[in-house]
């Protein structure tokens, strides 16, 4: 009988510590896919955020290293001006990229690094509590926001993909969703594009920003999660190729 | 190889130790008194298929030298006093991560952004780790332009022998004067094995670099570990120069720019009949307590700064109440002179 269904060579057949519901395990499976599909497993080089991802090398079967919060741009730079033949790519979080990381986000991108980069959107620091993050939308309330973000004393959600498509050295840049096994699919699509990218050599900067669930920290189910990403987050945030 | 001989600025020396050492990654931020060295690095790194970058940040510059570390790079970075507070947190972790990597600090006045006099004021934070947890680097204290080219190379041949950061401290005297130095031309050749270093994993098991150890008991486990290494250190790597230690009553103790003029002043006092000596630390940590130990008669210390007191609690540590130790410095700009120094050791025989 022909296999038309496996666990990707690239991703460790071991449980994961995210809460049920979580985006992350849908999303370290989609770059493991990609790794796999593009033949690249044994000379990619993956940077882990400091967040709730922090360990993704537990789950991912290729090198990686961790960076200190905010910096696996930098670090990732670093690697792959040092070995430009090796795939190098950062797996970062809201808090991560666009709050304490927004420097060497912005620079990375403006410097037309040929990385790849997966930014997991869920508008909320998960690791550390629930705490409100750049992309928290207004309104919405957080364990620092209890009666909702208030664009006067917080400003509003901060749209780096937005931002940073302004940037000559950004090649592309997409923004997609877990809501549903079709946006998964568009998901995974966008990912394997931005190894692609690099994979050809493409000089410039490829990012997928992923809408991603957070039930335990939205205080939602795991389907109210996944609903209230279709309902309300994508409208913050809209879907699609932005560069 | 060729020898050239030439002038250059201590900065300069530093950069010319590190291609030589065959550092083939530098990331650096403009600060002075150490623009020299990153403007070196512009130049003759890329000539010397080395990567250079210039960062957004000395966080960004410290954080590319852990990756660069990382995937078994010969890494560099360089600042001045208030830049290196910033690397701190890159410096913990990749001593949390166990990467090697050359870190230089040609100290000016602080605290705050100071001023760009030299001093000698960061003693303290080079020699205690510097960041968070407990970690130490290896802190070398070059006097002059050769040895700043010299203590490079070897800075960079310890970093990669014990997996651990190596910082180079000089002030902004021996960062801008010019001195005549003897150096071997061109790239030097490495050979250092890195098994650990992130490489892509074909033909092997994928390496991860980090230092998260979440599992109970692991933490402390690495930490003695750590311990351990540091311990062979203190051991193996204690450097130093004596001066009539045989004879001496009264021995100063002054490193870096500060031992030069501490030496000026032992000239003149040694012409007139003072028996005095010096012992100037070049390896600050380790602090060379082996030096202070030989010296088994009872003599008196001066320890000399352009500090407030900083290297004078390794010198008590190392007399440990045996001696009487006295203390001389200026910091913020005034550096004690060869006066100031003679009349000090006047009232002390």
């Amino acid at each position: 009988m022909k296999k038309v269904f496996g666990r990707p060579e690239a991703l460790y057949d071991t449980p994961t510590h995210y809460c049920p519901g979580c985006g992350h395990g849908i999303a370290h499976r989609l770059v493991a896919e990609a790794v796999d599909e593009l033949g690249i497993r044994e000379r990619t080089i993956g940077i882990a955020p400091v967040g709730c991802a922090v360990v993704a090398y537990d789950y991912w079967n290729f090198d990686c290293s961790e960076a200190a919060h905010g910096r696996a741009l930098a670090v990732a730079t670093a690697i792959k001006r040092a070995r430009p033949r090796n795939i190098v790519f950062t797996y970062q979080g809201d808090g991560d990229l666009a709050a304490i990381g927004t420097n060497e986000t912005i620079h990375a991108a403006n410097r037309g690094e040929n990385l790849t980069v997966v930014f997991i959107n869920n508008a909320v620091y998960g690791m550390t509590g629930g705490q409100m993050a750049p992309t928290t939308l207004l309104g919405q309330k957080t364990s620092t926001t209890v009666d909702g973000r208030k664009r006067e004393w917080h400003g509003s959600p901060l749209k780096v993909s937005e931002m940073l498509a302004l940037l000559p050295g950004v090649r592309y840049i997409e923004r997609v969703s877990l809501h549903s096994p079709q946006e998964v699919l568009k998901a995974k699509r966008a990912i394997r594009q931005a190894f692609k990218n690099q994979v050809e050599n493409d000089s410039g900067f490829s990012m997928v920003e992923v809408l991603s669930p957070c039930p335990t920290y939205w205080g939602l189910s795991p389907k109210g999660a996944m609903d209230w990403v279709k309902d309300v987050m994508q409208k913050e945030f809209p879907l699609g190729r932005i560069k | 190889m060729k020898i050239k001989r030439v002038l250059i600025s201590g900065n300069e020396a530093i950069a010319e130790g590190a291609i030589q050492a065959g550092c083939n990654f530098y990331a650096g931020y403009p600060i002075t008194p150490q623009n020299e060295l990153i403007a070196y690095m512009s130049r003759y790194m890329p000539s010397s298929g080395g990567v250079f970058i210039q960062a957004e940040s000395e966080l960004a510059a410290i954080n590319m030298v852990y990756g660069a570390a990382a995937c078994g790079c010969r890494a560099m970075t360089s600042s001045s006093s208030p830049g290196v507070s910033l690397k701190q947190e890159g410096i913990s972790y990749m001593s949390g991560a166990r990467l090697p990597a050359v870190v230089v600090n040609i100290m000016r006045g602080g605290p705050g952004l100071g001023n760009i006099a030299p001093a000698q004021s960061d003693y303290f934070q080079a020699t205690r780790g510097g960041g968070h947890g407990d970690y130490r680097v290896i802190v070398l204290a070059p006097a002059g332009a050769q040895e700043a080219y010299d203590l490079t190379k070897t800075g960079f041949r310890l970093a990669d022998k014990y997996r651990i950061v190596v910082m180079i401290l000089g002030d902004g005297v021996l960062g801008q004067m010019m001195e005549p130095v003897k150096f071997l031309a061109g790239k030097g050749k490495v050979s250092v094995k890195k098994p650990w270093a992130l490489t892509g994993c074909k033909g092997r098991k994928p390496n991860i670099v980090k230092s998260f150890f979440l599992r109970e008991g692991d933490l402390e486990k690495f930490n003695l570990k750590l311990q351990k290494d540091y311990e062979a250190i203190r051991r193996e790597e204690q450097r130093y120069e004596g001066l009539f230690l045989d004879d001496a009553r009264v021995i100063l103790v002054a490193y870096g720019t500060m031992s030069r003029i501490a030496k000026s002043a032992l000239t003149r006092l040694r012409s007139s009949g003072k028996k005095i000596g010096l012992i100037r630390p070049v390896s600050l940590w380790p602090f060379p307590d082996k030096a202070f130990k030989k010296i088994g008669r009872k003599v008196k210390y001066l320890t000399v700064e352009m500090s407030y007191g900083q290297m004078l609690e390794d010198v008590k540590l190392a007399v440990n109440g045996s001696a009487q130790v006295e203390f001389l410095g200026r910091a913020g700009g005034g550096i004690p002179g060869e006066d100031e120094i003679i009349d000090k050791i006047g009232r002390l025989i």
